[in-house]
């Protein structure tokens, strides 16, 4: 978000009382931290209540932020911190390691195995209906509000493990260590869980550049 | 490495975990298979997306509850 203006100006905003830079984080964060915040909670009012909460947080935590992390990667251990609070207060019984190691524990293909050539083949295991292309720049296409949208559905579709592992990876910018240690999830574990989310969240993209492209009229 | 073993190891690849045997096999593969390198570049695309694309916009009174939130601070700091 406003990637002309480093965190340290973003910072110095905040501290100075600056209202129209704080409702530009909330709106860049806020579904994302609801969606780590479901990890931990039973419920999508729950998780809503922890991410009002985490703001609170970050609010009183403001004047002595450090800057040691990113901005956001301490935005996103403040809606962890509260998350887990409340998970135990209303005594959620499933830590996130089980949670995490009972998903491990089943496999599933990043890709529809279907769209591989057979063993009968002449080059098994390689692609029969491979990734159709995505254009010449396919993240111009990404940045219409009508996608802003379908990103948060599409990371809803999710399992809420893998949901908040990606989330705090390609969302928050955090570190193999950090996701890992933040969680309470071993690194492979982890690793799944974040290869199952990206690979979905692929998916769901190519789906949405196949039913788009017809109205762009290119390819 | 075929296609099939590919998309099952990008996540590790990226993550740079991936055995240097298996690394050299995953380059391998990938400079003479257009199909993986379009799934791998639509893989760093998909993260792309996901670092900078805001998840739906937040609730009105979600939202003004949290501007009142920070009015409040904002009276309240020295």
């Amino acid at each position: 978000m406003q990637s002309d203006v480093g965190e340290d100006v973003l910072i110095r905003r905040l501290r100075d009382g600056d209202e129209a830079t704080f409702t530009a984080l909330v709106q860049q964060y806020h579904g994302a931290m609801i969606r780590v915040a479901l990890g931990f909670v039973r419920d999508a009012a729950t998780s809503e209540e922890v991410a009002q909460e985490a703001w609170e947080g970050v609010l009183k935590g403001l004047p002595s932020f450090e800057h040691r992390s990113s901005l956001k990667s301490w935005i996103f251990s403040i809606v962890v911190h509260k998350a887990k609070t409340r998970a135990v207060r209303d005594a959620r019984s499933i830590p996130f390691s089980a949670l995490a190691a009972q998903e491990a524990s089943s496999t599933e293909p990043a890709v529809d195995p279907s769209r591989f050539l057979g063993d009968d083949a002449r080059w098994p295991g390689h692609w029969a209906q491979p990734p159709a292309g995505w254009g010449d720049d396919p993240e111009a296409r990404l940045l219409g509000s009508e996608f802003t949208g379908r990103l948060a559905r599409i990371l809803d579709t999710l399992s809420p493990a893998q949901r908040a592992v990606i989330v705090l990876r390609d969302v928050a910018g955090y570190e193999t260590a950090e996701t890992c240690n933040t969680l309470g999830v071993s690194e492979t574990n982890m690793r799944v869980l974040l290869h199952r989310a990206r690979s979905k969240v692929r998916n769901a993209l190519e789906r949405y550049f196949d039913e788009t492209k017809s109205t762009e009229g290119t390819r | 490495m075929d296609c099939i073993e590919l998309v099952e190891v990008v996540t590790a690849y990226l993550d740079g975990v991936l055995p240097a045997a298996d690394r050299q096999r995953f380059d391998a593969h990938l400079r003479e298979c257009p199909y993986c390198e379009a799934y791998l570049e639509q893989i760093r695309v998909t993260l792309r997306a996901l670092g900078s694309i805001p998840l739906e916009s937040v609730g009105y009174a979600a939202l003004e509850r949290m501007q009142a939130a920070f009015r409040d601070w904002k009276a309240d700091k020295p």
